[in-house]
């Protein structure tokens, strides 16, 4: 940039021209791009802002003012959908961060260690290990989701927390994009030392390999806990007791009792907008991760 | 990896990289203990599912008699059988017909849409960028069964405002959740949460490229456009066909939209995509067995992807590095 924009302006004074070089310089605005962005924009904020507009409504008004038309029994709808089955809905939730969160985590450190292990060691059998793990990313979960089924039934582990909680745990691209992170961001130097002054390997990990790997293994918790919070179909399968359901199966279930009695779908409504209002807030307060780290996957992948 | 040790041989200011010289201890046993807990986890919950459906879909129930008693029913080797009640079977062949019509629809569109918006945000003619690009990843943080239950009421003719301004202009539209206009709605579904995913894919590898490479071209009289269509493309080509191949593989499992909107329409069968049909088959019907066909027919197409995808991946990412 600087060596085309300095000539293009000589007029300028070298200060100005090195602050006009720098990122804040910006060329004339062009509607029709913005336009075509801000569309999409509106394309996407619009079903949250109507179930915004929507959960404000009570049963009746669903279907009679109209549908952008706020009314004002949001915390009427939150109170009902609280005292539905002693507070079913909550319990939804309280699971849904288990599966997630607990799932998440348990994924990040699995993959990490995984990751550190096939990019900083050299063992026999590593291209083998790699390989086959690699090969299960693109395995879809979703149709592994009924031989689990059937193998977890072997062992009676169906319809408990665990049947949802440790087939997601396992992660391929998760691994793939730790042995990427490792490669990158942890310094052989330093495992080294670590070793001659007589740390254990599992210390090494814990206390120096993890911390250098920090933003990267944000971005992949971040990955594991959307494609566990996204998973409808193995909960869906695995759980029959609907005080283990995460809030999709139970959101879903509300809605198929809709069918034949609509005063649930007010109670669907305040609930999908209850349940994406913290995946909402996540999401805009860990964008940055986003931005950075999906380029250190992207770009190598 | 080789190029973070080789400073270390080279300065000698560090002790000797101990590598290949240690004990089977430090040398097998440690690698592979650190691995166990992930290489137990994807063969417990990866690789003894596949083995487990593939030995189901070789089998099938025996009937004895009148089929009476407990010792009348009993498993029995079944050959390919499974597999041609499973492609000769006429609701599996629809099944894969609707969801290739579903994506060719859904695909090209999300794209064509996500490689717009990323070359837009790389834009510096583009204003409000920031604002733009937060709101179209939004939707990739609302769950598939959410985003189908969201739009479902959208498509409600009672409740839709876009009926209610079709309604004043005199308009009869048809409803999308007749059977005609379905495909198009789950279409739109997969595209409202997948878009932005992918835009941000193409935006990161856009970013990637350093810019000296534009200015070069614009010293030479290239147009934004040109620039564009002629260099930032093909540079990001492999990430689109990244995104495009996570796309294909996608759009052949998909199950949470369409069991979601099935309250909502008439026109939503049990067998409407092809994982639905193994849902029923394995659970309304309990044939284990033609299931577990059916999902490897359909983990074998899906498998053809992954190698394609592995070729790509390890073109790029390790030609270099192993």
């Amino acid at each position: 940039m600087t060596t085309t924009l300095v000539p293009t302006r000589p007029d300028r004074s070298l200060r100005k021209a090195e602050r006009a070089s720098a990122r804040t310089f910006r060329q004339k605005a062009s509607p029709v791009s913005t336009g075509i962005l801000i569309i999409g924009a509106i394309y996407c904020l619009f079903p949250v802002f109507w179930v915004l507009m929507a959960s404000s409504k009570d049963s009746s008004e669903l279907f009679s003012t109209f549908t952008l038309m706020p009314s004002t029994h949001l915390w009427d709808n939150i109170v009902e959908l609280s005292q539905y089955r002693d507070g079913l809905f909550w319990r939804w939730v309280l699971n849904t961060a288990i599966y997630a969160g607990v799932g998440a985590l348990a994924s990040t450190w699995i993959s990490a260690i995984s990751g550190y292990v096939l990019a900083k060691f050299e063992f026999p059998g590593k291209k083998v290990v790699f390989s086959i793990l690699l090969m299960g990313v693109l395995v879809p979960g979703v149709i592994l989701a009924i031989p689990q089924y059937f193998l977890l039934a072997e062992v009676g582990l169906t319809n408990t927390m665990w049947s949802v909680l440790l087939p997601q745990i396992i992660s391929p691209y998760g691994i793939y994009l730790a042995r990427i992170y490792a490669a990158a961001s942890v310094p052989t130097e330093v495992i080294e030392a670590s070793r001659t002054e007589g740390a254990g390997e599992l210390y090494i990990f814990n206390r120096i390999v993890l911390p250098m790997m920090g933003p990267g293994l944000v971005t992949i918790f971040l990955f594991q806990f959307v494609a566990v919070w996204n998973n409808f179909m193995l909960p869906y399968i695995m759980l029959g007791d609907d005080q283990l359901f995460p809030v999709t199966v139970g959101l879903s279930g509300l809605l198929n009792q809709g069918a034949s009695a609509p005063s649930m779908y007010t109670l669907v409504i305040t609930g999908a907008l209850l349940s994406i209002i913290p995946l909402i807030i996540l999401f805009l307060v860990l964008q940055r991760y986003w931005k950075v780290d999906l380029a250190a996957g992207a770009v190598k992948a | 990896m080789t190029v973070t040790e080789a400073p270390v041989a080279i300065r000698g200011s560090n002790p000797p990289v101990r590598r290949g010289r240690g004990t089977f201890r430090s040398r097998v046993l440690v690698p592979y203990a650190m691995l166990a807990p992930g290489i137990i986890l994807f063969v417990a919950f990866m690789a003894a599912p596949i083995v487990y459906t593939l030995f189901l879909s070789f089998q099938k129930t025996k009937v004895s008699g009148l089929g009476l008693g407990s010792g009348a029913r009993s498993t029995v080797f079944a050959g390919i059988d499974n597999y041609v009640t499973t492609l000769t079977n006429t609701e599996f062949g629809a099944s894969v017909g609707r969801v290739l019509v579903y994506g060719f629809i859904l695909i090209p569109l999300m794209l064509g849409l996500a490689l717009l918006f990323a070359l837009l945000l790389d834009s510096r003619r583009t204003r409000a960028a920031g604002f733009s690009r937060t709101a179209i990843f939004l939707p990739y943080a609302v769950p598939a069964v959410i985003s189908s239950l969201l739009w479902g009421f959208l498509y409600l003719p009672a409740v839709s405002p876009f009926y209610f301004v079709f309604d004043k202009l005199g308009w009869d539209v048809p409803s999308l959740l007749s059977s005609g206009g379905v495909t198009f709605a789950i279409a739109n579904i997969a595209l409202w949460g997948g878009v932005g995913f992918n835009m941000i894919v193409m935006y990161t590898s856009l970013k990637s490229v350093p810019s000296d490479i534009y200015e070069a071209a614009k010293l030479d009289g290239a147009s934004e456009i040109q620039i564009a269509l002629r260099i930032k493309i093909p540079i990001i080509a492999p990430a689109i066909v990244m995104t495009a191949l996570f796309s294909m593989v996608a759009t052949l499992q998909v199950f949470a939209e369409p069991t979601t909107l099935r309250p909502l329409t008439n026109s939503l069968s049990t067998s409407w995509s092809p994982l639905m049909l193994v849902y029923r088959d394995a659970f309304t019907r309990d044939d284990i067995y033609s299931a577990a066909a059916t999902s490897i027919v359909i983990a074998l197409v899906t498998f053809a992807f992954s190698f394609l995808f592995l070729r790509v991946v390890q073109k790029r990412a390790f030609g270099q590095e192993d």
